[in-house]
């Protein structure tokens, strides 16, 4: 089929004769750096095969790694081996719950709620009530740990690709829907030729945030502290745990370093390629003013693979349009008659009503039998305190970057230099350096109740800084110069331009932050090293400890209230901004 | 390229080609069931149909009302109208894009449930996927009905080397022209040999020179009759372009749409533009666009001003019932004085189909016809009269109409809109709010589309700023109900202002919340400019305006 393929290719028109020798040594050595990079892939993934699915030994799954530096390599791969898996079934995942919130209208009043709330459990919550689950599915192999680990890292990435997704779908632009209705698209047509093209540029955005989120809880994904036991995996994730166990920095600081190299590495491989890739995809019928550029993209498309890729795939593509056939076509029947629409939205809403009440009733009731509802008011407490700690840093975070952010966006050169190390270090796990941290914490007598500000702070700045340099640097050249001819300068600079200019980003870079923080608040309230473990009065380290005791109730109590309070802090207070943001300060 | 080889090789099975086959088939044979009494094929047959919309309050709006319609193999329909009479929806309906509330559209005898086969639309924005080639673009419904893969290829090539496309079929659309994108969008259409091609306002959004050049290509290719398209649809807002096209004008009026003529136009073809003919049927066409307006407005004014009054007074406390109804009244006459002729009792379409019947009578059967149809849409209205909606504000400024002001002054005895169009090249979209903003000031007067300032907007097109918004303010408290009703009531309460939400609900229960907003935004631009009041859109307030206390 015409549209199954990675066409990398854009046509460029043969210049010269003289030209084509070079083009042609060009495009050999390329197919071989693309082979060997491919078969590189391939032998890496033979090398750590094995051992996933290895049996459990005579002493039961382990609750340690090794610390060995020399082990590192291995641990990295497998931790990528993990995220990319994980990363895949996101993928999966987004494209299913999606299109299914997307497309059918009931279904969507329910799913789109409920992603909401899903995004505010923290992943210890998804992996105390699941673990035994994946144990029993694989037993009597590290298969099982293993599962759970991805699982847990396909929790912290999900949610938001698939809130991105959603909302490309939603938005689709309305004449290229009527088309694809008008020439009657087959279902896989219309996904693969308009929903996915359509989406791809903010989904890939959302996938390098999520891959960002996963790296974040790796440690807590890979060394799985729940329900009284240590499961261990062989990654960086839990290299770093043992590692602080022991005391070791040195160890600690040669793990940050191979963070770093496979932060930049995926950076350089994946994601410059990709987003470069994707400009295709952009809508705006104009040429993007500065063209994004990727030396492994350029690679690829001057060697033979995208072709190779594309002979491959063109079958699956015809043969899944082919299936798909029968379904019909693309919004092909209308509706219901609106009377008997609306009947059925009433059943239906009667249903899901009596199902959520029906749910609430007995889950209030069991609280009430085994915990009593004081334990409800304690959680609640301890929200409060966690909560004003993610505003304190949301205020404080903003004070700092916002400024700097516009500074830096204004200025090309500066923001050129910046942005790519800023996005670099948004997705690097500021985790791994909490060992560190907690050393100062512990030889300086910091208080942890406030410190876990700093450590909550230290992995959630950064998306603040980096839409508020997004935003700056989308302030209209003409306005900046109407403030130079106008003598605009200082506070009333920053009053009337700067900041309703980047009041929009930083709103976006807010909820973002305040959203991770709270996440963060599990592994940040709670923190140890050797023989130092630190605990904050808060939400976050009562679900922490809840799941480590294996006292299911006060998890769940526990990621309820959480889920309550990210839930009502969006909706009275981020969204009402966001709107604020829409009507009043978007610039051209 | 040649259609006709390919449309023996299209029958293999596929939807299209089973669909052509049977075509070709009942011409010979005149037992086939979409034949109708005029012993043509009826491609799609619309009947009584009507659109609403249920806003999110539960106000229902319509936006089409009961019309029936056919279209038949060998014509090319134009579908004329102003903005708010919902042509597009209709387009959309025919195509089976969005179901009507009521009513039935069929294609070849089928009723529809969902997008009509055997129509292919071309956008106005065109509609095509950014990230597919020009090639792959036109494949697309191609691949969906499974035509194989050597097949399509070579099929859109043929397309779109018909369209004048070659050389460009691995070129993306952003690298293109919106010319080029349009014939894109055409040759997407094209390829599929539709029994139907529908255009939507297709070449609105190209300079008026491609335009031109594209609407020539299509007539061209219609005329060389191998395309494999048995009709044309075609909705725009440019009259002329209808008159060039179409072989029967279809003017639907506005708020809610509904059928106002269906005018034949029978000039030979290729159009000569600058014909007396062509010239007598656009101006014809434009007295017939401007005075279904006048006549409609004129037969609603009432019951709305009574409506509106008796509502906003209502919402604003302690209403001064009868200066409301005074005033209602008032407006109620001047439209009558400033459309000057029917007798009072004829409410229905006196002035519409007396343009009509007042035409050259080189058209005497088109005449015929719209007489005809205006007669049967007397009865319509008569039936709705008692559920006509409010009077509506012309989405017009008082910058544009000042600058219209200027250049109809120039002419001393009026000037024929058509003319006016022409000289600002303006589209019916462009320069209906205006004139129609104009009449309902006051400022102009038209009739039979001949349109001349009055004295009222002589004076207003030569005072200085200060006289021209006193007079302005003057004009729209008599002339514009919203804007009336809004000082009214903030006169009530001099002090406390007024929420604009509580305008903008009444508004709601009368029109789509587009429409209301739109309204509502209408208003508050000519209060301001007239200093009557003023409003705070972060409060939601409207004031006072310190000048008129």
């Amino acid at each position: 089929m015409t549209n199954f393929s990675f066409n990398f290719n854009r046509a460029a028109p043969a210049t010269a004769d003289a030209n084509r020798n070079t083009r042609l040594a060009k495009r050999v050595i390329s197919d071989c750096v693309v082979a060997v990079g491919i078969l590189a892939v391939f032998g890496l993934i033979a090398w750590i095969l094995p051992a996933i699915n290895a049996p459990v030994g005579p002493k039961g799954i382990p609750s340690t790694v090794s610390t060995d530096p020399r082990n590192l390599p291995y641990y990295a791969l497998r931790s990528v081996f993990r995220m990319a898996i994980a990363l895949f079934f996101s993928l999966v995942f987004t494209f299913v719950y999606g299109l299914a919130a997307a497309r059918s209208r009931r279904l969507g009043k329910v799913l789109i709620p409920l992603l909401d709330i899903l995004q505010s459990v923290p992943i210890l919550g998804f992996l105390s009530a699941t673990v035994t689950i994946w144990l029993a599915l694989f037993p009597g192999s590290m298969m099982g740990v293993e599962a759970a680990s991805i699982f847990a890292i396909f929790t912290s990435q999900a949610w938001n690709m698939t809130f991105s997704f959603y909302r490309s779908l939603q938005s689709e632009p309305k004449e290229l829907d009527e088309a694809a209705r008008n020439l009657r698209l087959s279902h896989w047509q219309r996904f693969w030729v308009l929903d996915v093209p359509n989406s791809m540029i903010p989904l890939l955005w959302n996938m390098m945030m999520s891959v960002g989120g996963g790296w974040f809880f790796l440690t807590a994904s890979e060394m799985i502290s729940v329900n009284n036991r240590t499961y261990a995996l062989p990654g960086i994730g839990s290299y770093v745990e043992a590692a602080a166990a022991e005391e070791n920095p040195g160890k600690i600081g040669w793990a940050i370093l191979t963070m770093v190299i496979v932060v930049l590495a995926i950076d350089v491989l994946v994601w410059k390629p990709l987003t470069a890739w994707a400009e295709k995809f952009r809508i705006t019928q104009s040429e993007s003013t500065e063209p994004k550029r990727s030396a492994v993209l350029t690679l690829i498309r001057q060697s033979h693979i995208d072709d190779f890729i594309a002979r491959i795939f063109r079958p699956v593509g015809e043969f899944l349009n082919w299936i798909t056939r029968p379904l019909g076509h693309t919004g092909s029947k209308w509706g219901a008659k609106p009377g008997r629409r609306r009947a059925g939205d009433v059943v239906f809403g009667v249903i899901v009503g009596v199902a959520v009440i029906a749910g609430a009733t007995e889950l209030i009731v069991t609280i009430m039998k085994t915990t009593g509802l004081g334990e409800l008011g304690r959680a609640f407490g301890l929200g409060g305190l966690t909560f004003l700690r993610v505003a304190l840093l949301t205020m404080v975070c903003s004070v700092i970057w916002v400024p700097l952010g516009a500074i830096i966006g204004m200025n090309p050169k500066i923001s050129r230099l910046v942005q790519p190390l800023v996005q670099v270090l948004a997705s690097f796990p500021a985790n791994f350096i909490f060992p560190f941290v907690v050393m100062v914490f512990v030889a300086g007598g910091v208080n942890i109740n406030w410190g876990s500000i700093l450590l909550m702070a230290l992995g959630t700045q950064w998306y603040i800084l980096f839409n508020v340099i997004a935003g700056a640097s989308a302030i209209p050249d003409d306005l900046i110069e109407m403030t130079k001819n106008f003598h605009i300068t200082g506070w009333m600079k920053w009053k009337t331009l700067i900041l309703p200019a980047v009041f929009g980003s930083w709103v976006t870079g807010g909820i973002t932050a305040a959203g991770g923080a709270w996440n963060a608040s599990i592994v940040s309230e709670i923190v140890s090293y050797g023989r130092h473990t630190l605990v904050a009065k808060g939400l976050g380290s009562y679900i922490a400890e809840a799941t480590a005791h294996a006292e299911g109730m006060k998890t769940i109590i526990g990621v309820a209230v959480m889920a309550i309070f990210v839930v009502a802090v969006n909706r009275l207070f981020w969204n009402p901004l966001q709107r604020l943001a829409d009507r009043r300060f978007v610039v051209g | 390229m040649n259609f006709n080889k390919l449309y023996k090789t299209v029958a293999s099975g596929t939807e299209t080609g089973t669909a052509t086959a049977t075509r070709t088939r009942s011409r010979h044979n005149p037992k086939y069931a979409d034949l109708d009494a005029n012993g043509t094929h009826t491609v799609i047959e619309a009947s009584h149909i009507s659109q609403s919309f249920t806003s999110e309050k539960g106000n229902e709006t319509t936006v089409l009302d009961d019309i029936s319609f056919n279209l038949h193999e060998g014509a090319i329909v134009a579908i004329l109208g102003r903005s708010g009479a919902g042509k597009s929806t209709f387009l959309r309906i025919l195509a089976g894009l969005i179901q009507p509330t009521s009513g039935q559209v069929s294609y070849r005898g089928k009723a529809l449930d969902g997008p009509n086969p055997g129509v292919a639309l071309v956008f106005q924005t065109f509609a095509l996927m950014p990230w597919l080639t020009v090639q792959d673009n036109v494949e697309l419904g191609l691949e969906a009905r499974g035509v194989p893969r050597e097949e399509r290829h070579k099929r859109a090539l043929e397309a779109i080397d018909a369209i004048g496309l070659d050389g460009f079929e691995s070129a993306y659309p952003k690298e293109l022209s919106g010319g080029m994108k349009q014939r894109i969008g055409i040759a997407r259409a094209l390829v599929l040999r539709p029994d139907a091609l529908f255009m939507d306002e297709p070449f609105s959004a190209l300079d008026v020179l491609t335009a031109e050049n594209l609407r020539q290509e299509v007539l061209k290719l219609w005329n060389n009759n191998q395309s494999g398209i048995k009709s044309i649809l075609i909705v725009t807002h440019n009259i002329e372009e209808a008159v060039q096209m179409a072989d029967r004008v279809v003017v639907l009026g506005s708020h809610p749409g509904h059928l106002i003529a269906q005018v034949p136009v029978n000039l030979p073809r290729p159009r000569d533009k600058h014909s007396p003919e062509f010239e007598a049927m656009v101006d014809k066409l434009y007295a017939i666009l401007t005075g279904q307006e006048s006549q409609r407005s004129r037969q609603i004014t009432q019951k709305k001003a009574e409506n509106a009054a008796g509502a906003t007074s209502g919402a604003a406390q302690n209403p001064t019932k009868d200066s409301v109804q005074t005033s209602s009244s008032k407006s109620d006459n001047d439209n009558k004085s400033a459309n000057s002729s029917k007798s009072t009792d004829n409410q229905g379409n006196g002035n519409g189909s007396g343009q009509a019947s007042g035409t050259t009578d080189d058209h005497a059967a088109a005449q015929a016809a719209t007489n005809e149809k205006l007669a049967a849409h007397e009865n319509n209205t008569k039936v709705k009269e008692n559920n006509a909606r409010a009077e509506l504000l012309p989405n017009a400024t008082p910058g544009g109409l000042a600058g219209l002001l200027d250049v109809v002054s120039n002419y001393q005895n009026g000037v024929d809109l058509a003319d006016l169009a022409a000289d600002l090249s303006f589209e019916v979209d462009d320069l209906f709010p205006l004139i129609d903003a104009g009449t309902m000031l006051g400022l102009l007067t038209v009739s039979n589309g001949h349109c001349t300032i009055t004295r009222e907007g002589d004076r207003w097109c030569h005072a200085d700023v200060l006289e021209a918004k006193q007079l302005f303010a003057q004009l729209v408290m008599d002339h514009a109900p919203l804007v009336r009703t809004i000082d009214r009531a903030l006169r009530n309460h001099p002090d406390r202002g007024l929420r604009g939400e509580l305008i903008l609900d009444l508004l709601r229960s009368q029109h789509t919340d587009e429409e209301a907003q739109q309204q509502f935004d209408i208003a508050v631009t000519w209060g301001r400019y007239g200093e009557l009041f003023d409003y705070d859109a972060d409060d939601d307030q409207l004031t006072l305006d310190e000048a008129n206390k």
